[in-house]
Formats: structure tokens, C-alpha cells, sequence
């Protein structure tokens, strides 16, 4: 139990911590004195803020900070939020009375369409990913997250194609088949305009973008903290992060997939849907909703953990159960890849198998219950001020949120869902989950550190707002359970009189409006109040890192930590560290540097160089929103032009901005620690990053895989492979596999590192040869299904092995990218026995490409032979 | 005001349309300019009213300017609701184990929500002792993990109880009366296998009270679902594959279905009439649709038949026992016994019908019906729609 006592400083002193003395801080955390000697020399501080300056002007553009990125990405966000809310309006417009005319049926269904995909695809997943952005250096006590300009490449990819997608309703090419985006519906027969390319491409694209900046998250968490910040002290919001950054990374490449095969049927013709050839329109449905279900925990695990980040500072009081909050967040990760037949209920799956996904279904609302508890616990232990703006957000949050859990408890009846399902009902419930669970704690947390980025906003419009939406809320969404049960279905533009449907349409269209105010509100308050600056201090007595001041380098020196709360256990802290008195307090390259620590606990392995501005990855971003807008548009040259450059601005970037190799060599960061400023090897961090890359990658095929073996399922015996058709001989997939393998080892045997002999050359000539070999296996599978007459337009059959074999094609074909990327660094002399990064994730990105050729030949040939 | 877009313009749809070069229903053609046709002069309708006083959208005030001529909402003409649409109004018993079930879970989530909020009021400003107890991970245990476990568990045994009571049993011998539905852009064929192959009918379900009902359903198109919330919930009809629901109507009443799969522009009018009668009713009625229609009985009805053909109207129905037996749209046998024309968009009377066939575009902008006030004279239309009527 803790008081709610404060002490001198205004900072809270929970009763389980020791007095602050440095006495107790020295046998708390081990350090009896800070490790770098105070007063610090003159100039530090300067040549550090030199080094992390933004470029003056326009040029700011190029600059890729965090501090600059984060604020623009949640910016944008929540510009779509606005633009998305603005339909949601349009459509409670059309829908106020019976028989309205507002919107013809044609505009409404774009209209219906786009406030689902912007507010899923535009708003939620970049405004929790950007607040990540901006958290998560501070947070963990780092100056940057590890690849800032790959973050900076997918917020300008984003930003730029995201308001193309959203023009698109204006000039009426907007998609209008649902977020969801059923075939056949959407098929080249039922829906000809460009309208569904639009989605298929544009979202498609978007979605590389999230998964750029949940890789840069996942590895920012896992190798850039503090020392000292083990898994078990890692703030409740990094948990949520970095869970939802896997998310990413394993559910997104599910909605890719299919956006792909679809793009393909409606293309080329090849049938993955069709029945009459082979597909299924449930294959859609599966994979859209084995990625859907889990974005909707994507969405809310992040603002569970801002909440979880609120709720003690506003009390003063540790989270109570903290380990168990954690088991909660990756919990529902796990079950919620076990939930997307949640959507399909009504599809006539066998009872069987529905009442396992019920099962599913029911037990993903323990963890959630778990959080709700952990805050309650927390509520009675420390005392909230009630009056605070983040305090009413979390209370309408709770509230809301559980009504919204509760009505999903009843949809994970299937008896039930068979009357909600797909009804206003539904509306109901995925409002209230997504608006309380989702846009409650963002607004929270808004005006929750508002401070750290640029001033306090102000209480009396944040209560006006929030009473404004909270009523809104509830005004809108409750009335839509009754609408839905007594028969209004979703995604109707109107509704015939006489049904009972007109007072509680009334009073949604009202609520609706009430909450766009308190939107508008929100809208007004950044306008008047937010300046971006760090001048806000720290309002709420918070315990974690990010109430430490500091600038677009983060902390001026990095301290080790030995709590969940440092700033409460060590009041000094903040003076300490903005002193320079703790690890790394300036700049030993002259470069913007962070430090690189261990995964799990968080022991300083070497001082990473991070990127600076440029324009390599602006160019990069523009050019491959051009190539896929222009893909939509069905201008292949100009779009085959626009991915060149993009691929040639990366190439840029790459070499001029990575694998620099040792710099000064050894750099004392303070208390004795001296650090590597380069290695090579599985502590660097872009060895990470391609390992998280391959969880990615993995997941796609994995998709692909499951196509297939789905497919196989829904055709009855003996049509898959179609009759008639005999698969290649299985020898061809023998010789493949060898081809995949020598890749592989060749490179591994070749590898540079300390003490090899033979000079550069053994490495390049396996460079080469990996490069042969690879094409060669991929052009000898190719050959196999060809000779063997499989053809990807006939059947579904040809379709799933030539997209499975396309997929690997498009692997090395970027491996051909990397492996003469390699060379030609190594003839420059960039790559030797030490500097050997670039050549370790080539050989990575190869032995992935290898093995990913070795299960498909394994799956393409093997399975038909079993059969 | 925007363009409609794709009005009929689906390649696979205005093939089989009749008079596709003068015909309104060309892809990306303007609404406005559409309308202008089909109330210009030459085939409009003279007085702007048909034949049971109803208004033929669009038609018949062509000397006005056309931007005022399309600014009528077409929906004003929208049916008012009949027959009830509520998952909390069963007719039939698996209706009503779903509403019971329904009921149950509202009960408890109240009350789950109810606790969550008294302890939440009691962790922020209730007595000290009653906080202090709250406040430690015993509280997550139990209320976090052991709480839920134990109340969900209950819920899903009940849920799962209620599912499989949805299948009743069948006496021995007994078989339920089959009825394939099949969902198409934007509307319902019905059939009665059972019956032989004429019985055929659309937009509209009957079925006899107490007798076990099984549902065949799938899709002429795209995916759509099937939902008849006062008998049962919905199933999905997807293309290439067939579903069954076994359903029963235990009281005789009118009743409302409608698909809730989003199928295309026209999604919103796409609902259905559903009547639950004596067996002795409903065997008439499928009698009744069984038969050939009868000849004309007076030149006006055979001047209407007449004008069906030359139309062509049968290039996409079928009229029983006259030749034209297409299933591209709804079977016209007996569309005058019916409740609602236009899958539901508006009540069935002889105004409607010609209003029906002279404005489908503007009543259900989109659907695969064109407007014929430009290519039918006003007589031949009346004549028309009155034969159609008389199909009873």
C-alpha cells in the first residue's frame, strides 16, 4: 500500500520505496556516484546539440529525428481522423430519417467504404504506431530508435499516399465494396472501375509502410533501452509496443497476401476465388480476417498501455500486477490469431469448429478483464485526481470499453451472433470497443504528454471535450444495439419507414453530431494551445523516463535504471542526467549516436551511429507511392519508372548511409564502460532488423502456404491438382533444393571475419555463386510446373503454385539486388574481416530466401505425392 | 447532385438487356441525362400519372427543366414497412431460443457491467477499508482471471446448449419441405423443389406454420445473406457453395427478411416478404404457382401480354406456360399475388407496377431492371403493367 504523500520536488513517494537519498539509491542500484564526473567539460553539450540539429528552412524535411517524425505522423493521423469522422457524419446524415436522399446509393457505399478503411488503415494502426514513435526513445531512455530514416520513409509514404487514396473519393474512384472488401463482389465481373484497385494497391502499400515502422519499433524496444531496463522493468506502454509491433509483423502480411491474390485475379485472371475454377470466396474471408480480428487488438493493446502508463501516475501509485498486465498483452496477442472465424459465424462453417472459435472468442476477453482489474486495483491503491483531463479519458474509457467488451462477449455467442451479425448491433459493439478502447486513451493520452512535446493543453476545453464526446458516444453507438436487433443491417443507405427504426437513427445522427463537436473541440484546443517544444515539464509527478527533460537528442546523458518508477525512486534524477552526469553524455563521433543494449537485460553492448537528414528516403517514399498509385492506374511504364528510382534512391540511402565500419574504435561512455562504435554479428541492430524483416517475411508465406493447403481442402478429392494435370517430377524438386542449400552454403562458407584468409576474393566469388545458384533453382522450378502443363489463368491449382512460386521469385530477385549490392561493395573495399554487416544480412536475406525455396518445393511437390 | 455510376453497366448485365443502344441503362451515363430521356416527349408518360394514381418517377413532366426533373427523391416512393424485421419478435421457436439466450446474455453483461463500475466508484472515493482491499493483485486474480473464467465458462456451455437446440429433431419419417433461395444482385428467387419445377417464385418466402423448413440457399452472383430475424438468424449464400438452415414458423403472420451481406449499389433494397400460413393456405398457394398462367381474358390483358414480348421482357423472366422462361430476373408468374415489387421497394399495386417498369432506375438507381418511360408508349404501359397484375 502507498500514501498518496507527496515530497518537496511536487514528486509523489510511494510507500514502498526507499527514502531518496543517495545512500538509498546507491544500495538500490549499485552506482555510488554518477559515473561520468560532474561538472562536464565545456562544449559538450553544444557538440551534441550540433550534431542532432534539424536543418534550417525547408530542408527541415529531410530531417528524419523522432521528435520532428513522431509529432507529423500523429498529426496525419489524426488529419484522417477528421476526414474519416467527416464521412461518419455524412453517413448519420443520410441515415437521420427514412428515405433520405442526401447521397445516392452509389456515393454512399464509397462513402461507408472509406470511413472503415481510413479510419482502420490511416488513422488508427499510424496514430498508435506515431505515438510510439514519439514515446518509445524517451520512454526507454535512448536518443533515437534504432533506423530513423526507415521510419521517416514510412511516414512519407503514408502521408503522401494515403492523401492520394483519400482524393480518390473525390473524383468518385473510391473503393465501394466495404473495408472488408468481399469477392466476388469485388471481382474484375462485379466491380470493373478502378474503385477496388484503389483499395487493393493503395492499402496494400500502406500497409508495407506500417510494417517498416513496426520492424524500427520491435528492434528500438528489443536493443535500444537504458541500461539496466530489463524485460521486467520495461514500461507497461514498450510492452504494448512491442506486442503490437509483432502484430504487425505476423497479422499484416495476411491482408497483403490476399490484396495480392486478388489484384492477380482481377489482372491476370487467375482464379483463386472462382469456384467454377477451382477457388473459394472463403479463402478471402479467412485471410482478410486472420489479419482483421487481430488489427483490432492492434489497435487496442497500445492504448491499453498508454492507459496502463496513466492510471498510476494519475494516481501516484505503481500499477498493480504489472507482470500480470504484461502476461495480459502478449495473452491476447496469441488468442487473437485463434478468433478471425469470429467474423464468419454465418458462412455455415461446421459447428464443430464454431464452437471452438466461440470457446476462442470468450476466453480473449479474460485478459482484457485482467487489465480492467490491474486498473481498479491501482485506482484504490493511490488516489486519482479526478479532476485532471487524462483522468476523465480513462474513466469514459472504462466504461465504454467494458460495455463494448461485453456486447463482443455476446456476438462470441454463435446463436446470438447469428441475429447481431452484420447489424447495427455489430456497429454497436466495434464502435464502442474501437471509440473507448482505441480514441479515449489516444485523447488521453494526448493531453497526458502533451507536456513532454510541446506544452500543456488546456484543462477547460479538455473537459469540455471530453464530456462532449463521452456523451456523443454513447448517444450515437447505444440506440444502434436496439436498431440492429429489431432488423436494420449494416452498409444499407437507407431503411423503409415503419420499423421502429426512426427515433433511435434520430438520436445516433444527434449523438454523432455531438461527438464531431467534441472532435472540433480537440481540433481547437492543439490549434490554440500546442506548440511544439519540450517546455511542458512534467505536470503529473510521472515515475518514468520520459518526464525527463530533454531535446531532439533525448536525454543529454543516459542513466542506468533500477526500477519500473526511476523518477520516483531518485527525485536528482532529472538534474543528473540533463548535467550529464550519467552514461554517453555527449558525442564521441561527432555523429548522432544511441546506445545499443541487450535484449533482455539491457547491458550496454556498443555505441550505434544513427542516420541523419537526407533526402534519399523522401525520394524513396514519393517514388513508391507513385509506383503503386500509378500501378492502380494502370500505367505500367510510368509506375515501372517510379520503382526503379525508389529502388535506386534505397540503394542510395544504403550505400552512402549504412555500414560505416569502426569510426573512432573505442568510446568510454562513462563508469569505466568502454564500447565498440561497430559490430557485426547478432548485436547489431541490422541484424535484427532483417531477422524481424523474415518474421514478416515468414508470415506472408506462410499465407500463401495455407492458401494452398485451404484450396486443397475445398476441393473435393481427386481435383486438386485438377484431373488430368500430373505435377512435375519430384527429382526436379530435389535438384531445386540443392540449388537453395549451395546458396545458402556457399555464403556461410565463405563469410569474411577476422583471420580469414585468401583476401576478398573467396567471399565475392560466393557472392556470384550464390547469385547462379539461386536463379537457378527459381528458374528449374519454374521450368518443372511448366513442362508439367500447370498454368496459373486455368484452375486455382496453377494460381496457388505460381503465386507461391512468384513469391520466391520476387525473393531472389531482391537477393540478385543484394548479392551484387555486396560485391560491389567489396570491390571498393567497404567490406572486410571487421566490417562485414552488409555481407552478414545478404548471407541472412539468402539463407531466409533458401529456406523459404526449400518448403515450397517441399509443399509444392511433396503434397501432391502424398496425396 | 453526382453521377450515377455503373447503373446496369455491369459488361455481363447489359448484354442481356433489351434495347441496349436506346435504352437508359449505359454505363457512366449521367443520371440527369437519363431521366431527360426517359421523360422526353416521344415516350413519356402524357400527365405524368399512371393508372392508379401513382407518380411514375421521372416520368411525365417533360416540359419542365431537367435539373428539377431528377431532384425528386426517388425514395419517397419506398414502401412504408410491413411485417416485422425483429430478432425480439419470434415467430418460431429457433427465434425465440435466440432471443431467450439474447435476453440472458443482456442480463448478465448488466450486471457484469454493473459490478465493474461499483468497484471502479468504490477504488476512486468509497471507505478506506473497502479500498484498501481492493487494492492488491488479489483483486486481479480473482476478478481478472478467476471471475471471468468461471462466468464465461457458464455463458459458453449455455451458448453452445442453445446452438445445438436450434436443430430440433425429426420425427421418424418425417422430411422438412425444402426451399432453395437463391441471392442475386439485387433479389430473391425462391423455389419449391419438393413440388416440381414450376414452383418458382421471387422475393417473397411462403412456408406452412408448425412444419419443419430447410433452407437451401447460394448465390446467383456475389455473396449475399439471408436473414429472417423473426424465424431464425442469418445465413451466408456464397457462390459455389450451398448452405442449409432448418427453420419453423409457429405462428401464421407477415414477416420481413432482407439480405445483410453487402452486395453492391443496391444492398439496402434488397429484402423479402416472408408468409408463415395454415398448411392448407400454403399448399394452395403452391398450387397455384405451379400452373400455367391462364390466356388473356380481355384485349387489354392480351395487349399487355403483347407488349411483354415485344419489349422484351422475357429475355430476362419467365411467365409460366407462355415460352419465356428466363432466370436472369425474378419469375413473373404470379407477381400480382405478391406483396412488394422490387425486392421489397415498394407495395404491390397496378400504380407501382407501371411506375415499377417505367422508373426501376430511378426507385433502385443501380439495379439490373431498366426504366422503360421512354421505350414503352403510356397505353402500352398501362397495359402491361396490368396484365402483370392480373398474374395472380
Amino acid at each position: 500500500m502507498s500514501s498518496a504523500s507527496t515530497d518537496a520536488a511536487g514528486f509523489p513517494r510511494p510507500g514502498a520505496a526507499a527514502p531518496a537519498t543517495a545512500a538509498g539509491h546507491a544500495a538500490r542500484t549499485g552506482i555510488a556516484d554518477t559515473p561520468n564526473p560532474l561538472p562536464r567539460p565545456p562544449g559538450e553539450a553544444e557538440a551534441l546539440a550540433r550534431a542532432w540539429a534539424f536543418p534550417r528552412g525547408w530542408r527541415v524535411l529531410s530531417e528524419v529525428n523522432n521528435t520532428l517524425i513522431g509529432p507529423l505522423f500523429l498529426g496525419t493521423a489524426l488529419l484522417f481522423f477528421l476526414l474519416a469522422g467527416v464521412l461518419g457524419l455524412l453517413i448519420r446524415l443520410q441515415l437521420v430519417v427514412p428515405g433520405n436522399a442526401l447521397l445516392d446509393a452509389a456515393t454512399y457505399n464509397q462513402v461507408f467504404t472509406m470511413h472503415g478503411t481510413v479510419m482502420m488503415f490511416l488513422f488508427a494502426v499510424p496514430a498508435v504506431e506515431a505515438v510510439g514513435i514519439i514515446l518509445m526513445p524517451s520512454m526507454l531512455g535512448t536518443r533515437e530508435l534504432p533506423f530513423p530514416r526507415l521510419g521517416a520513409y514510412a511516414y512519407y509514404a503514408y502521408a503522401v499516399g494515403g492523401l492520394v487514396f483519400f482524393g480518390s473519393l473525390f473524383l468518385g474512384a473510391a473503393p465501394d465494396g466495404g473495408w472488408f472488401m468481399y469477392p466476388p463482389l469485388t471481382s474484375r465481373e462485379h466491380s470493373p472501375g478502378i474503385n477496388t484497385d484503389m483499395y487493393l494497391l493503395g492499402i496494400g502499400f500502406i500497409e508495407i509502410s506500417a510494417i517498416a515502422g513496426a520492424i524500427e519499433l520491435t528492434v528500438g524496444i528489443l536493443c535500444n533501452r537504458a541500461p539496466g531496463m530489463t524485460l521486467g522493468r520495461i514500461p507497461i506502454f514498450a510492452w504494448a509496443m512491442l506486442v503490437f509491433a509483432v502484430m504487425v509483423l505476423v497479422a499484416f502480411p495476411a491482408v497483403i497476401v490476399a490484396s495480392l491474390l486478388l489484384e492477380l485475379e482481377r489482372a491476370l485472371g487467375w482464379p483463386f476465388f472462382r469456384p467454377e475454377a477451382g477457388g473459394d470466396p472463403l479463402l478471402w474471408q479467412h485471410l482478410f480476417w486472420f489479419f482483421g480480428h487481430p488489427e483490432v487488438y492492434i489497435i487496442f493493446l497500445p492504448a491499453a498501455g498508454m492507459v496502463s502508463m496513466m492510471v498510476p501516475a494519475m494516481a501516484r501509485t505503481p500499477l498493480v500486477g504489472h507482470g500480470l498486465v504484461v502476461v495480459a498483452l502478449v495473452g491476447t496477442a496469441f488468442l487473437s490469431f485463434g478468433l478471425w472465424v469470429h467474423h464468419m459465424y454465418a458462412t455455415g462453417i461446421p459447428a464443430l469448429s464454431l464452437s471452438f472459435f466461440a470457446a476462442a472468442g470468450s476466453a480473449v476477453a479474460i485478459p482484457s478483464g485482467l487489465q480492467i482489474f490491474a486498473w481498479i486495483a491501482t485506482l484504490a491503491a493511490g488516489r486519482l485526481r479526478l479532476n485532471e483531463v487524462p483522468s476523465l479519458f480513462v474513466l469514459g474509457f472504462l466504461f465504454i470499453f467494458t460495455l463494448g467488451g461485453l456486447t463482443g462477449v455476446m456476438v462470441a455467442m454463435t446463436p446470438f451472433d447469428w441475429q447481431a451479425h452484420d447489424t447495427y448491433f455489430i456497429v454497436a459493439h466495434l464502435h464502442y470497443v474501437l471509440i473507448g478502447g482505441m480514441v479515449f486513451p489516444l485523447l488521453g493520452g494526448l493531453y497526458y504528454w502533451a507536456p513532454t512535446m510541446g506544452g500543456r493543453l488546456s484543462d477547460r476545453l479538455g473537459r469540455w471535450a471530453f464530456w462532449l464526446l463521452f456523451l456523443g458516444t454513447n448517444l450515437a453507438f447505444f440506440p444502434m444495439h436496439l436498431s440492429g436487433l429489431i432488423g436494420m443491417p449494416r452498409r444499407i443507405y437507407t431503411y423503409p419507414a415503419g420499423m421502429g427504426l426512426e427515433l433511435p437513427n434520430l438520436l445516433s445522427t444527434l449523438g454523432a453530431l455531438c461527438f464531431g463537436a467534441g472532435a472540433a473541440v480537440v481540433l481547437a484546443d492543439f490549434v490554440l494551445h500546442y506548440r511544439p517544444s519540450r517546455a511542458g515539464g512534467s505536470p503529473w509527478g510521472a515515475g518514468t523516463l520520459e518526464w525527463l527533460p530533454g531535446g531532439n537528442w533525448g536525454l543529454r546523458s543516459i542513466p542506468r535504471i533500477a526500477s519500473r518508477y526511476p523518477l520516483w525512486d531518485r527525485p536528482a534524477l532529472a538534474e543528473e542526467v540533463e548535467t550529464g552526469g550519467h552514461y554517453l553524455p555527449g558525442t564521441a563521433t561527432g555523429r548522432r549516436e544511441s546506445l545499443v543494449t541487450s535484449p533482455t537485460e539491457a547491458e550496454p553492448q556498443y555505441v550505434g551511429i544513427v542516420a541523419g537528414p537526407g533526402w534519399a528516403h523522401v525520394v524513396a517514399a514519393l517514388a513508391t507511392a507513385a509506383h503503386f498509385l500509378l500501378l492502380t492506374g494502370s500505367l505500367y511504364i510510368p509506375s515501372l519508372a517510379a520503382g526503379v528510382l525508389a529502388v535506386a534512391a534505397m540503394l542510395w540511402w544504403l550505400w552512402h548511409g549504412t555500414d560505416h565500419g569502426p569510426i573512432v574504435g573505442r568510446i568510454a561512455i562513462g563508469g569505466g564502460i568502454v564500447l565498440p562504435d561497430y559490430l557485426s554479428g547478432p548485436r547489431n541492430t541490422s541484424w535484427w532488423a532483417m531477422v524481424v524483416l523474415m518474421l514478416a517475411d515468414a508470415s506472408v508465406f506462410a499465407c500463401l502456404a495455407g492458401t494452398y493447403l485451404f484450396l486443397w481442402l475445398v476441393n473435393a478429392a481427386g481435383l486438386w491438382p485438377p484431373p488430368g494435370l500430373v505435377p512435375p517430377w519430384a527429382g526436379w524438386a530435389a535438384l531445386s533444393g540443392l540449388g537453395w542449400l549451395g546458396a545458402a552454403g556457399v555464403l556461410w562458407a565463405a563469410r569474411p571475419g577476422p583471420g580469414r584468409r585468401g583476401g576478398p576474393w573467396p567471399h565475392r566469388a560466393a557472392l556470384l555463386a550464390a547469385l547462379a545458384l539461386l536463379a537457378g533453382a527459381l528458374c528449374l522450378d519454374l521450368w518443372a510446373q511448366w513442362r508439367a502443363g500447370v498454368r496459373p489463368d486455368a484452375h486455382a491449382y496453377g494460381a496457388t503454385v505460381f503465386a507461391l512460386l512468384a513469391w520466391q521469385g520476387f525473393h531472389v530477385a531482391t537477393a540478385a539486388l543484394m548479392l551484387l549490392y555486396t560485391v560491389a561493395r567489396s570491390l571498393v573495399g567497404r567490406i572486410d574481416g571487421v566490417r562485414r554487416v552488409t555481407y552478414d544480412n545478404t548471407a541472412l536475406f539468402c539463407g531466409y530466401t533458401a529456406a523459404q525455396g526449400v518448403a515450397g518445393a517441399a509443399l509444392l511437390h511433396g503434397f501432391p505425392v502424398l496425396l | 447532385m453526382r453521377t450515377v455510376r455503373d447503373i446496369g453497366g455491369k459488361g455481363r448485365a447489359s448484354a442481356r438487356l433489351p434495347f441496349r443502344g436506346r435504352l437508359s441503362p449505359r454505363r457512366g451515363l449521367p443520371f440527369r441525362e437519363r431521366v431527360g430521356e426517359a421523360a422526353s416527349p416521344s415516350g413519356g408518360l402524357r400527365g405524368g400519372r399512371v393508372p392508379g394514381g401513382r407518380r411514375a418517377p421521372g416520368g411525365g413532366r417533360g416540359d419542365e427543366a431537367p435539373a428539377s426533373r431528377w431532384a425528386v427523391p426517388p425514395l419517397l416512393l419506398l414502401a412504408a414497412c410491413e411485417g416485422t424485421q425483429s430478432a425480439f419478435a419470434p415467430h418460431g421457436i429457433q427465434a425465440e431460443r435466440i432471443a431467450t439466450l439474447g435476453w440472458v446474455l443482456f442480463a448478465v453483461c448488466g450486471a457484469v457491467l454493473a459490478l465493474v463500475l461499483g468497484l471502479a466508484a468504490i477504488a476512486l472515493r468509497g471507505p478506506g477499508r473497502w479500498r484498501a482491499a481492493l487494492a492488491g493483485r488479489r483483486t486481479v486474480l480473482l476478478g481478472g482471471i478467476a471471475f471471468p473464467v468461471v462466468a464465461l465458462a457458464l455463458l459458453l456451455a449455455y451458448g453452445l446448449g442453445v446452438s445445438r437446440a436450434l436443430v430440433l429433431p425429426l420425427a421418424p419419417g418425417e422430411a422438412p419441405l425444402r426451399i432453395e433461395v437463391i441471392g442475386r444482385q439485387y433479389w430473391w428467387e425462391v423455389r419449391y423443389p419438393d413440388a416440381g419445377e414450376g414452383a418458382v417464385t421471387a422475393n417473397e418466402l411462403r412456408l406452412p406454420v408448425g412444419r419443419e423448413v430447410e433452407l437451401h440457399v447460394s448465390s446467383g452472383d456475389v455473396i449475399h445473406s439471408i436473414w429472417i430475424p423473426a424465424l431464425h438468424g442469418k445465413i451466408d449464400m456464397i457462390p459455389g457453395r450451398v448452405n442449409r438452415q432448418r427453420l419453423r414458423a409457429d405462428r401464421p403472420g407477415r414477416l420481413r427478411g432482407q439480405c445483410t451481406e453487402f452486395c453492391g449499389t443496391q444492398h439496402a433494397l434488397m429484402a423479402f416478404d416472408v408468409v408463415a400460413e395454415e398448411p392448407a393456405a400454403f399448399e394452395a398457394w403452391l398450387a397455384r404457382q405451379r400452373a400455367a398462367v391462364p390466356e388473356p381474358a380481355t384485349p387489354a390483358l392480351a395487349r399487355g401480354r403483347q407488349v411483354f414480348g415485344e419489349a422484351g421482357c422475357g429475355a430476362c423472366h419467365a411467365v409460366r406456360g407462355t415460352g419465356w422462361n428466363a432466370r436472369l430476373a425474378p419469375d413473373l408468374s404470379r407477381v400480382g399475388s405478391r406483396l412488394t415489387l422490387g425486392a421489397g421497394a415498394l407495395a404491390n399495386d397496378r400504380g407501382a407496377m407501371a411506375g415499377w417498369i417505367a422508373g426501376a432506375q430511378d426507385i433502385k438507381p443501380g439495379n439490373f431492371m431498366p426504366s422503360y418511360a421512354r421505350a414503352l408508349a403510356g397505353a402500352d404501359l398501362v397495359a402491361v403493367a396490368g396484365w402483370l397484375e392480373s398474374l395472380r
